[in-house]
């Protein structure tokens, strides 16, 4: 590993050589380097005159400091392995009155889709953000969490490219003038994936199967429906995301298909949380977790029984559809 | 009793953060106040004072608020000490970009937030590449792409940070960050001989001091011309 000191004392151009990723770093530093590259990391600071310093401040130390953390980090990154999150585990803790919560342990599987029901203030936010803080008996539940039955690795709290879970949003905000294409193309170079095309093309293919009307990689995101930016952004969290959890908070019933936008996430080995009141998507689940007071009151595992329901369910559901889609047309609507 | 300062640009969400922050602080029976540095107006004390916490404001009016804040920090500090607080927040927003009102030794946290577009983290001075942690809000209203980008890029800059994402409405990710937040060991008796962490920018010209006639024998002191000629 190259020492601070070794850093000072290099070429850039050697830097660069070794190191590529270090070219953002300096143009996201709005630091110029053209015809500087000969020079050495400390000469290069110390080239600035005194109203350069001022006018961008520039403050060498820190920058070579930072450049060290980067390379160190982005090393790590590049050489780490895939992980592999099999299952997480919740370790019971205690309702807001103190109880302890009547369960040994739960664990929850790759594939599997697990929702969270429960009254307005009742915890389930609190249970997600457990999970994602991996809590060590250290929150306001005294929760525990394992990953994959084990003690977790702290990077999942503190580091910007691991994440535990994603979050699929309710809203979308495109505060971007861009199109389809470059919008995946941006998330799929922070993550530094490689083949990139094949990726963002995968992406806009699956989008659209999901979606009831076409888009093509150069409709500007702004311009999207809410149904097809919904779709995209199901699409791009479940292929490019790297996060082994998805948490939904409901997914709305316009313009999509729910079961196969479960089904995609499903097939890119994710585990979902859903937090949710729709029977429909309750009845999807494999298990649901009821909070009550803080704490987990029951885990209920959906029967085939429920699941006769949910038939009935989804034919209530695409009757109201069609009767959404008629009046949409301009038709009078008639049994 | 630990000092904090939480910088960032206007309305990035640093009340709202540091309002739900306070929150699980208090619950570890700690006492907190806040001291809020602004330029002209500012409503966030009336915020403070309803929720119960202690807090002082200073209104720069024409100077810059965070020289503003660099002038009255010692102060403050020793108002803090006098009411015996477990930890003074001060909260000021950076008009220009370019101060940052961070002192070496005394934790930094920068609020940004993600609708102010996938370039900003690179428009911003010190603010950002020299805080502690950065708190990223407003993550609600974009997607999950946007955060991962955006978060990318704020790391890029301050790779030594410590990125947090905070819902400023729900407080989402706020218990979080105040588990980052009090140490025996930061204790502050005093700000004397404490340093800024980054030079202030010297902006002392004629207009600095009131002058309002335009043309060049009006100008004096830190004056500097653009480059017209290509
Ligand atoms: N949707 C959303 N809104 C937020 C979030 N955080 C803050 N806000 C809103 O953003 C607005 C500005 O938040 P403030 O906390 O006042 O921002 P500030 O940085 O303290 O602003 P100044 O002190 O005026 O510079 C308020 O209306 C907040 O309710 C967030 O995470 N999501
Ligand atoms: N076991 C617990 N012990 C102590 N406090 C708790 C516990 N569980 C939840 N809380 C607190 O109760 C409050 C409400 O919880 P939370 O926001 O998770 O509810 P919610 O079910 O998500 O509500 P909504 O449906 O309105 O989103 C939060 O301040 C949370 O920290
Ligand atoms: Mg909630
Ligand atoms: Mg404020």
């Amino acid at each position: 590993m190259i020492t601070l000191n070794r850093i000072k004392e290099t070429k850039i151009s050697k830097l660069i050589e070794d190191y590529p990723f270090l070219i953002s770093f300096f143009e996201d530093n709005d630091l110029d380097i053209t015809s500087k590259e000969n020079l050495e990391i400390a000469e290069y600071f110390a080239s600035f005159d005194e109203d350069e310093i001022e006018d961008k401040a520039i403050d060498g130390e820190r920058y070579i400091m930072q450049i060290f953390e980067f390379i160190n980090q982005m090393i790590a990154f590049l050489g780490q392995e895939e992980d592999n999150v099999q299952s997480i585990s919740i370790l019971p803790g205690n309702d807001k009155s103190g109880n302890r919560e009547k369960f040994d342990k739960f664990t929850i599987k790759k594939g599997e889709i697990i929702c969270i029901v429960g009254p307005t203030g009742s915890g389930k936010s609190r249970l997600l953000g457990d999970i994602e803080w991996v809590a060590q008996n250290d929150t306001p539940t005294n929760r525990k969490i394992l990953v994959n039955e084990a003690k977790p690795d702290t990077k999942w709290r503190f580091s910007s490219s691991d994440k535990l879970v994603a979050q699929l949003s309710q809203n979308m905000n495109f505060v971007m003038d861009l199109s389809v294409y470059e919008f995946v193309e941006l998330h799929a170079e922070s993550r530094m994936v490689e083949n990139k095309e094949d990726v963002i093309n995968r992406i806009i293919e699956k989008a659209n199967q999901l979606a009831g009307e076409q888009f093509t990689i150069d409709t500007p995101i702004t311009s999207l429906s809410g149904g097809q930016s919904r779709t995209l952004m199901i699409a791009d969290t479940a292929i490019l995301s790297k996060s082994p959890i998805i948490l939904i908070d409901e997914i709305e019933n316009a313009g999509i298909d729910r079961k196969e936008a479960l089904n995609l996430l499903l097939s890119e080995d994710k585990i979902v949380l859903m937090a949710t009141h729709d029977p429909i998507l309750a009845l999807l689940g494999d298990k649901r977790i009821v909070i009550k007071n803080g704490g987990i009151d029951k885990i209920i595992e959906t029967t085939d029984k429920e699941r006769e329901i949910l038939s009935e369910l989804e034919e209530l559901d695409r009757t109201l559809l069609s009767f959404r889609s008629r009046l949409r047309k301009g038709e009078i609507l008639k049994k | 009793m630990n000092l904090i300062t939480v910088s960032g640009p206007p309305s990035s969400g640093k009340t709202a953060v540091i309002l739900k922050t306070i929150e699980s602080l208090k619950k570890r029976n700690l006492k907190v106040a806040v001291a809020k540095f602004d330029c002209l107006y500012t409503d966030d004390d009336i915020l403070y004072k309803k929720a119960g916490i202690p807090v002082k404001k200073g209104l720069s009016g024409a100077l810059c608020p965070d020289h503003y804040f660099v002038s009255n920090v010692e102060e403050i500090t020793k108002w803090g000490l006098d009411n015996n607080f477990d930890i003074l927040i001060s909260e000021s927003a950076g008009l220009c970009n370019r101060c940052s009102p961070y002192i070496k030794g005394i934790k930094a946290i920068c609020v940004i937030d993600n609708l102010s577009g996938i370039n900003t983290p690179k428009k911003i001075g010190p603010m950002l590449k020299s805080a502690d942690i950065v708190v990223i809000t407003k993550g609600d209203i974009v997607s999950q792409a946007e955060r991962e980008v955006f978060a990318s890029r704020v790391n890029t800059v301050n790779p030594a940070a410590t990125i947090m994402h905070i819902n400023g409405l729900t407080g989402q990710g706020s218990f979080e960050l105040s588990t980052l937040l009090y140490s025996e060991e930061d204790h502050v008796d005093s700000l004397k001989g404490k340093e800024l962490r980054f030079p202030m920018p010297a902006a002392l010209c004629s207009y600095c001091l009131g002058e309002t006639r335009i043309g060049e024998s009006y100008q004096m002191g830190n004056v500097r011309k653009m480059k017209l000629d290509d």
